[in-house]
Formats: structure tokens, sequence, C-alpha cells
């Protein structure tokens, strides 16, 4: 089971570091990262696979939330079908 | 990998033009509930409702998590019950308690199925159940009543056009302290679908399965995003995006919908393919309608504009789904729509308007307030007319009307939450309808109807 980690805000040091340490913390393993920046946004998107991770998903949602509060992101959690039923046929 | 763009545009939808799921509704059948004895009945009735929908909350709360997309109602429908009452006798409002435990025990918003089906003629069980809304509903917080006047094989019954309108207006008087929000969970349909999510008109039909989830969908705020994008394409273009739009829309349904399935080990019934709107700014239907280029919802042009909508959500949804069914289209509840609302309040939008769009679009009359001092009949011509374009037409068409006890235009209602609010919308209560109602009988079916 894979989830999407979206990160979006402005640009500062030490973004990509903040999340692989949580995802980290969690066991959740980093399968590919993008970044990007759209309309002046600094845009990175992580895929992880969840299906190892040491806490419930509900919680790695919310730690991510937390997290992104703290560094002034906004960071998203969500189960990659989502993304795969809206934009695949 | 995801392409970046797709999944910015997927939480751009969700966190910033209210993309949501609308509604899980969980269809149950009460037909084994049904006992001669009406506390045995509805003692049944408690025990399957609680134990069928015993992890509906709790799994739709987890799908919501899941994917990041919010479920804003888990609803059931229920076996109309004027069916249960056929059989136990007594007094149908011991049915409305019963449900609205079952409600509060399983945390669902809503309950819909005190229903009737009528649209050819009363049988055991309809009459008392028609008479008993009006208190059914002011005992009770979520409980949806719907009846079915006419369909296009039966044509129109006027007699129980004649005693809906009764019904509307006591349903008023008896909720006049709480804004008349009786009326605001009582629909009254010509070709009911037997399937719809959507409240106030759900309720469970005889062809279904015993237990069935059905999906509605929502997400105007989306459409006109897109539309947004993109001012000045001819009518073509509107319509691909529109198209493309509901198809993203209606896959986020599907996947719930499947999603929710599997967890509860039922089976998975139909999208609802609607465009719902919410008295939230920016999840207006009437905003695509002026972002297509009106200067205002209800101007001429709207219903043109309409009908492109509705049928361009139909094509976008019908290919990202396995089963469509319930109303799918359109929905224009004034009070429930920021823009139909500015424009009622402007009087820029009259229920004749609103009789045309209705035509071409899903569902009818939704929401509308009218003055207090609106006679029954007049209510019973207003839902005659709807009717009449439904039975025509081969579609669903619908009345939710809340006379305004006590109140003229200018004045207005507020129900609250996703109900809305509205102002009282002028009518021609000067010209009398009673006559043509007081008649009774039967509209005859159509020539439509004969088509085998």
């Amino acid at each position: 089971m894979r989830a999407v980690i979206s990160v979006v805000g402005r640009d500062s040091v030490g973004i990509l570091a903040k999340v692989a340490n949580a995802c980290s913390a969690c066991n959740a393993n980093i399968v590919d990262v993008t970044q990007s920046v759209l309309q002046d946004m600094f845009v990175m998107v992580m895929l992880v696979d969840i299906s190892d991770i040491s806490v419930e998903f509900n919680a790695l949602t919310k730690t991510m939330t937390e997290l992104g509060e703290s560094i002034g992101m906004v960071i998203h959690v969500m189960h990659e079908d989502i993304f795969n039923s809206m934009h695949r046929i | 990998m995801l392409n970046i763009h797709d999944i910015m545009e997927t939480i751009t939808m969700i966190q910033e033009e209210n993309l949501d799921i609308r509604t899980i509704t969980m269809g149950v059948s009460l037909l084994d509930c049904a006992d001669s004895d009406i506390k045995a009945s509805c003692r049944k009735v408690y025990e399957k409702i609680t134990r069928s929908a015993e992890h509906l909350v709790k799994t739709g709360e987890d799908i919501e998590k899941l994917y990041g997309i919010p479920i804003i109602n888990k609803r059931i429908s229920v076996t109309p019950i004027a069916m249960l009452a056929a059989a136990s006798g007594g007094d149908p409002v011991e049915y409305a308690k019963t449900l609205e435990r079952a409600a509060r025990t399983v945390g669902v918003n809503f309950i819909g199925g005190y229903s009737a089906l009528v649209h050819k003629g009363f049988s055991a069980g309809d009459r008392s159940l028609i008479e008993s809304i009006p208190e059914a509903l002011a005992v009770t917080d979520h409980i949806c009543s719907s009846v079915n006047i006419g369909s296009t094989k039966a044509g129109i019954n006027m007699d129980a056009v004649a005693l809906m309108g009764r019904v509307i207006r006591e349903a008023a008087e008896k909720t006049a302290d709480r804004d008349c929000i009786g009326c605001a969970k009582l629909v009254v349909f010509c070709n009911a679908p037997e399937d719809n999510p959507f409240m106030a008109g759900a309720f469970h039909g005889v062809g279904e399965p015993d237990c069935v989830i059905h999906v509605g969908v929502s997400g105007p705020g989306v459409v006109r995003a897109a539309l947004a994008k993109c001012p000045d394409v001819d009518l073509s273009e509107v319509a691909n995006i529109i198209k493309r739009t509901a198809f993203k829309i209606t896959r986020m349904g599907q996947l719930v919908g499947s999603e929710a399935s599997k967890r509860l080990g039922v089976p998975f019934g139909i999208v609802d393919l609607s465009l719902a709107p919410t008295p939230a700014v920016g999840d207006s239907v009437a905003y695509i309608l002026e972002e297509m280029g009106l200067e205002v919802c209800g101007t001429h042009g709207t219903t043109a504009a309409l009908a492109l909508l509705n049928d361009a959500v139909k094509k976008g949804g019908v290919m990202a789904s396995s089963h469509v069914g319930g109303l799918s289209g359109a929905f224009i509840p004034v009070t429930e729509d920021a823009g139909m609302i500015d424009a009622a309040r402007s009087g820029d939008l009259s229920i004749e308007k609103l009789e045309a769009m209705t035509a071409v679009c899903s569902v009818g009359l939704d929401m509308i307030v009218i003055p207090g001092d609106t006679t029954a009949e007049t209510i019973s011509a207003i839902i005659a007319d709807e009717a009449a374009i439904g039975m025509v037409n081969f579609k669903t068409t619908a009345v939710r009307v809340i006379p305004a006890i006590g109140k003229g235009v200018g004045e207005e209602l507020s129900f609250g939450g996703l109900l809305g609010s509205g102002p009282v919308m002028p009518l021609h209560n000067d010209r009398s309808s009673a006559k043509f109602i007081h008649r009774g009988g039967r509209i005859p079916a159509p020539m439509q109807s004969l088509k085998n």
C-alpha cells in the first residue's frame, strides 16, 4: 500500500530532510520524490510505501499535518488510489 | 510516479474548490421486519437498522481519512414505511420515532423512507402514513419523508396531489416555531427513483437487494473553477471541460463507494452523478451558469446553460462509474445554493423560471420558500405542474416547497447547515387553482408510456 505525501509552501532549507525524518520515524519507506515550483509555490511530492508503518495511518497523517504547521508548510498524506482513480483510466 | 500537476489538481479540488463526497447512503430493506403487531414490527426495524449500519459511520470516517476526501453525510434509506404500516396498522408515527432512535444510535445524519408510493392509488397503510407525515416530521429531527404521486407509466394521482398540498401546509404549521423545517424534510415525487442516495427523497425500493451502498458525489465548485480557467472558449469546449471534470469527480465516488462496499461487506449499488450545491460560497450551481456568461442565474439563457451543464455532467460521469443511478443531474435547491439565494433575493430568479429549469435538469422545485398564506390547493397545483413535466418527459421531478407560516414576500427562513436559508418567493396567490384540484381523480398516463 502506498501513500502520496504532498508538501506545499514557501521554499526553505531542510524541508526534504524534515519530512524524510518523519517518514523514517514511522517506518514509511520513501519510494520516489519529485519537486517543482508551481505558481511561486514550492511543491514536493513523495511516494511512500506504508505497508509496514509502525503507527496507524491516521497517526501518520496527524504527524505530517503537525510537522507542516511547525515549518509553515501544508502537508497532506493521501492514499495513492485517489490519484490513480482520478487521473488514470 | 504520478504526475505532480495531477496530484496538485486533486488536492486543490478538495482543499479549495469544495470537492467532496456528499453522501454514502446505505439502503436497508425492512420487508422482513413487517409484523401484524406494530410494537414487534418497530422492534425488528430498530434491530435490523442498528445491526446493518453499525459500522457505517466509522467506515465512512476511516475512508475519509485514508483518501483525504471529505464525506459529508452518512445516511440510511429504508423500505417505504407505508408497506410496514400496511401490515401492522396502528399509528405510523411509532415507526418515525423508532427510526429516529435508530438514527441516533448509529450516528447517521438522516434516515429516509418515511414514504408512500401512491402514483396509481392508495393501498392499505398509504393514507394513514401520509396523514401522519406532519406529526412524524415535527417529533423527529433525522427522518425524511417522500411521497410518489405520479409516474410516466401510471399518470398522476390527483387525489394524492390534493392530499399532499394539505400535508405540506400542516407540516409547516406544526414546525412554524422552527422556521417550518418539517417541509424541508418532505418531498413529493413523480417518477421517484428507488436507489436515490440524496435526501429528502431517499428510500429503498422493493427491487433493491437486502442491503446496498449508494454514493452521491458533489463538486459544483470544481466545475466552476475549471470553467473559470477558460473564460473565452466556445460552448462545445465548455461542454468538454465539464465532461472531463465530471469524470474526475465521479471517479472519486466510484472509488469511495467500492471501498465502503468492500469494508462493510455490502454490495455496491450506484453512483449518483449529481452536482449538489451547498450554501458555502464557491459551491454553487448558479455560479457555474454565471461563469458560462449569464449575468445572473434566472435571466434569459439560464435554461439552455443548465441543459448543457446537466447533459455534460452525465456524459462525463457515466464512463467513470460501473453503475449509475439515483437522480443523476445538477440540483437546483434554492436555499442550498449561494448563487440561487442571491438571485431569488434580487428577484432575478422566479418560480416560473425554476419550473422551466426543472424540465432540463435533475429533480425539481427544490427548497423554495413560499408565502405563509399560500393555500393547500395552490401548493397542490404547483405539485401537479411539476409532476406533469416529469410524467411527460420520462424523468424524475419533485416538489419541496416550504410555506413560511406567518411570513410574506421580502422575509426569509433559515434552516441552518446544508439546508441553508432563503427569501420567500412570490406566487400567483391571488389566482385560485382550487376547482381544478378539487376535481380529484387521475391524470391518465401519456402516450409516451406506451412503449411496448
